[in-house]
């Protein structure tokens, strides 16, 4: 009875699929899916190294501290990082009074509550204190982008894939609209508050380009050329410590333990030898349930006169 | 347990003594995993899956009640206490991509326990009770994982939440009310996560449950093997303490390295990016895709989209959904070949290793945006699929020729040695 | 068949090398169960305070405001805070108890900086079960030693918040203070 209704069942799933398979290949076939500028033109990100990136990744402080820097006097007039803590920046070198003084000297304040009015109103920051965001809503935050919205960065490398060299590939791939799109998607014309970047998911970004010339951001000595380049460089590494500031610890912490899981492994291994080897579980050279050898051993034994 | 000549528990200490006297607790674990418990002695490592599927729910639970100390179940608060816990808590983030990771390894190691069971026909008599209490524990493995997912509010969390309460919908007239009832709400909402999380800690504990049942209509008939063939004496049997403890032990410490190594130096290559956006309810994300483990179904839930014999497409999608997996409560009576072991069957054989190739196509489509290629091939795959239990295993299991058993496990593993050393306890054979 | 002599010393000698061999499996599971209390300890060290409640660990008062006879109530590790600026009275009477009539025998001048004296910070945590004493606002009761009064037992503490009567064992606790000026204390 089971198998009656299983083969109804079945039956009917299998023609309603083989149905719509029909259709998808007639549609398909009939008026193929048009092409479009984003599939064409769409980019993956340039191929660029990064000290975190690698089983051996860690952060070169020095890199990270610039990319600080490029964060604070570029992007920070738009873009929040509201899930890093002023203190956070101790793991960055940066020594309780340096933190304390970047801190107390962010151009954003805190908001706060006057204690003697009530009143809303903004207080100076200290280390305990997150990066304050810019805006004091989504609603402000369009309003002076043009109805765009600029995402917080704390987590913008772990939140698209290939993170920091996505970041690296937006700061440097703007340029003009190729003539081959044109021609082609004549309806994909860059809108005029828009501009071009390929790496961008759907080609057109609201973020005008932030790093336009080189010394944009004065590096102190000792620090290589604050070229465009090297600038997006430094603040995607930056915007990876800030997703993932755990990642050297976490790498460090990952050789002990599989260090110690393959000893484990290895000495698990010998004892469950050690044990087994008492009981008899040698079997048949190849394949021990392959019935083909066992009828070869069937019909060696028969003949060497062994019985079975 | 079923076996006559099973080691009976003998107390070596007074402790021992005075606690049996009040309470066999001691027994029953010597009984059920100790030198009482005779196993096959031929099990391969495919038999590692069960214990090691025990020890990733036991994992997920530790870690889980851990990060449940942290986690914040409000909707503005949700992905701020996961940042929380990754950020400052102390060792948050291990917790935190321990739980993460730990699922997806435990949907591995369930696939593979599961796989093993379709190939040696573990579900069939008598153990089929175990196969479906095994299927129960999937399920609620599945809805556990959905609402897990749910509760750090990121954009595939929440659109992932629309999506899969958007198929009771389908159903006709009660649909609608149905999935209200189950939000709270009209959308993903502050009350569909407090009680998701309610019930993503309560599950666990209820599958915890599950397995006990399972294990023990496992240990009634005893474990099945890889010839199929059931055991018929001493020399076909082995205690499970000491050679299964190993065994499973040397296994486990492996498979936990690869765990660990996937957790600390790729710990997000089994996830989505979109899930480190926090949830927009008024932009959807460009691909909505579940979790890895869910992907082939999500790819027969894709597969229907066309009306057909006046059912709308969307319902013939979730029915097929919920169908793929109510089928296999039916395999005991859909393959009714006598022979258990897909080593002895090799037409059963070569449609084994189609349907997991069906299968891993299905997943590979359903992780895929729904392009015309990729729904063209999950179509095809989900009419295998179907056809292959409903249709070909029913045929198959009546008209194949399976190969000679061999007359016992012992047999099997003994024979067609060059130098035979007596077994323990034994005399040599004359071999 | 092997005779039974045969199969007992079969065992013995079985025996004999299970012992020998069973080192490696004591190891093993040795090493494993080392591994069991490695992990043990992250698993508890997770409850302790996170960063950020450890950042949260200092707190500035401005003191400006508060004349003499006056006190505020401020929060520290989410704790009530007691800051009081002692009149010259209250200093004289604190200072002519004599410690062997104190339960938790301290001087006005151990509860407070040197040059300071008038500035009382206390927590503001009765010590006997942990209810907030009254005695800072204006018109409270402060008790029959003109200091502090706990209404759930009636624990009374002096005008240098002493224990002087009732169920408390101990003075309320002064927390590590510093003046990082004359006008600001940094509290933790």
């Amino acid at each position: 009875m089971i198998r009656w209704i299983a083969r109804v069942v079945g039956a009917a799933f299998v023609l309603a699929v083989l149905w719509a398979f029909g259709t998808t290949l007639a549609t398909n076939l009939q008026s193929p899916p048009a092409p479009t500028a984003e599939h064409e033109f769409h980019r993956h990100p340039k191929e660029v190294a990064f000290a975190s990136d690698g089983p051996f990744g860690k952060f070169d402080k020095q890199q990270v501290q610039r990319g600080f820097q490029v964060y604070k006097e570029v992007c920070s007039g738009c873009h929040s990082l509201t899930r890093v803590s002023f203190r956070d920046l101790h793991q960055l070198g940066y020594e309780e009074a340096e933190v304390k003084a970047i801190a107390n000297q962010w151009q954003v304040e805190v908001p706060s509550v006057n204690p003697e009015t009530g009143e809303p109103a903004t207080r100076k920051a200290v280390p305990s204190d997150y990066f304050p965001s810019p805006y004091a809503n989504e609603t402000a935050a369009r309003a002076a982008n043009n109805n765009a919205l600029p995402p917080d960065l704390s987590l913008m490398a772990k939140a698209r894939h290939d993170g920091p060299a996505y970041i690296y590939s937006i700061l440097t791939g703007y340029q003009n609209q190729p003539a081959e799109l044109l021609k082609k998607f004549p309806a994909a014309k860059t809108p005029p508050s828009l501009h071009y970047n390929p790496y961008f998911a759907n080609l057109n970004i609201a973020m005008p380009p932030p790093l336009t010339s080189e010394g944009q951001v004065t590096y102190a000595p000792g620090n290589p050329k604050p070229t465009v380049d090297q600038m997006a460089k430094d603040v995607a590494a930056f915007l990876m410590w800030t997703a993932e500031p755990n990642l050297q610890g976490r790498h460090k912490t990952g050789f002990a333990v599989l260090a110690f899981l393959i000893v484990a492994t290895i000495l698990a291994y010998l004892s469950y030898q050690n044990i087994w080897a008492e009981a008899k579980r040698k079997v048949a050279p190849v394949g021990p349930l392959d019935p083909v050898n066992k009828a070869k051993r069937t019909r060696a034994s028969k003949k060497a006169g062994i019985d079975e | 347990m079923s076996f006559a000549w099973a080691k009976p528990y003998e107390p070596k200490t007074e402790l021992g003594r005075w606690f049996d006297d009040r309470m066999p607790l001691p027994r029953l674990v010597y009984n059920a995993v100790g030198g009482g418990y005779p196993v096959p002695r031929n099990l391969n490592y495919g038999w590692n899956f069960g214990v090691l599927s025990g020890i990733f729910l036991t994992i997920q639970i530790v870690t889980g009640i851990v990060l449940a100390m942290w986690y914040f179940a409000s909707a503005d608060g949700a992905f701020n206490s996961i940042e929380h816990i990754m950020r400052d808590v102390n060792g948050g983030w291990m917790m935190r991509y321990a739980h993460m990771n730990g699922a997806s390894f435990f949907f591995i190691v369930v696939y593979i326990h599961i796989f093993r069971g379709l190939y040696y026909g573990s579900y069939k008599a008598p153990r089929e009770l175990v196969w479906m209490l095994g299927l129960v524990i999937y399920l609620l493995m599945m809805a556990t994982a959905f609402m897990g997912y749910v509760l750090p509010w990121g954009q595939m969390s929440y659109w992932g939440a629309q999506v899969i309460t958007g198929f009771f919908s389908a159903f006709p007239v009660v649909g609608e009310p149905i999935r209200v009832w189950l939000l709270g709400g009209y959308a993903p909402d502050q009350a569909a996560l407090t009680r998701f999380f309610s019930l993503h800690y309560l599950l666990p504990f209820v599958i915890a449950g599950v397995v006990i049942l399972h294990i023990w209509s496992l240990h009634i008939p005893g474990s099945s093997n890889p010839t199929g063939v059931d055991v018929k004496s001493e020399k076909d049997t082995l205690p499970f303490h000491p050679f299964y403890t190993a065994k499973d032990g040397w296994f486990a410490a492996a498979f936990l390295t690869i765990y660990a190594a996937v957790l600390f130096f790729a710990p997000n290559y089994m996830g989505h990016p979109d899930n480190y956006i926090p949830a927009n309810p008024l932009a959807t994300p460009a691909h909505i895709v579940p979790e890895w483990y869910f992907w082939p179904f999500y790819a027969i839930l894709r597969a229907f989209t066309s009306n057909f014999l006046g059912i709308d497409a969307k319902l013939w999608g979730v029915l097929a959904m919920f169908t793929s997996i109510l089928l296999l409560f039916f395999l005991p009576w859909l393959d009714k070949s006598p022979v258990r072991s897909g080593a002895y069957r090799p037409l059963f054989k070569r449609f084994f290793w189609l349907l997991l190739l069906d299968v891993a196509i299905l997943g590979y489509c359903g992780g895929s945006p729904a392009e015309p290629l990729y729904v063209a091939l999950s179509q095809l795959a989900t009419a295998y699929y179907f056809a292959h239990f409903l249709i070909i295993l029913p045929l198959v299991s009546k008209y194949e020729t399976p190969l000679p058993l061999p007359n016992s496990i012992s047999e099997s593993v003994l024979h067609g040695e060059k130098r035979e050393a007596a077994p323990l306890g034994q005399t040599a054979a004359a071999n | 068949m092997a005779t039974l002599e045969e199969l007992n010393a079969a065992h013995v000698e079985a025996d004999h090398s299970l012992r020998r061999r069973d080192f490696i499996n004591i190891a093993a599971v040795s090493f494993a169960g080392v591994g069991a209390v490695a992990v043990a300890i992250p698993l508890v060290k997770q409850m302790s305070p996170p960063a950020d409640v450890l950042a949260l660990a200092s707190t500035e008062v401005d003191i400006s405001k508060i004349a003499p006879g006056q006190a505020i109530k401020t929060s520290w590790r989410k704790q009530p805070v007691f800051v009081r600026n002692l009149t010259a009275p209250e200093i004289a009477a604190a200072k002519a108890v004599p410690l062997s009539e104190l339960r938790d025998p301290q001087t006005l001048d151990e509860r407070t900086k040197p040059g300071k004296e008038n500035w009382l910070i206390t927590l503001g945590v009765c010590t006997h079960l942990g209810c907030v004493p009254l005695g800072t606002g204006e018109g409270e009761n402060r008790g029959d030693y003109g200091g502090y009064f706990c209404p759930c037992h009636g624990s009374h503490y002096d005008t240098a918040a002493r224990i002087r009567k009732g169920p408390a064992p101990l003075n309320l606790h002064v927390p590590d203070y510093a003046f990082t000026s004359d006008t600001v204390v940094t509290i933790g």
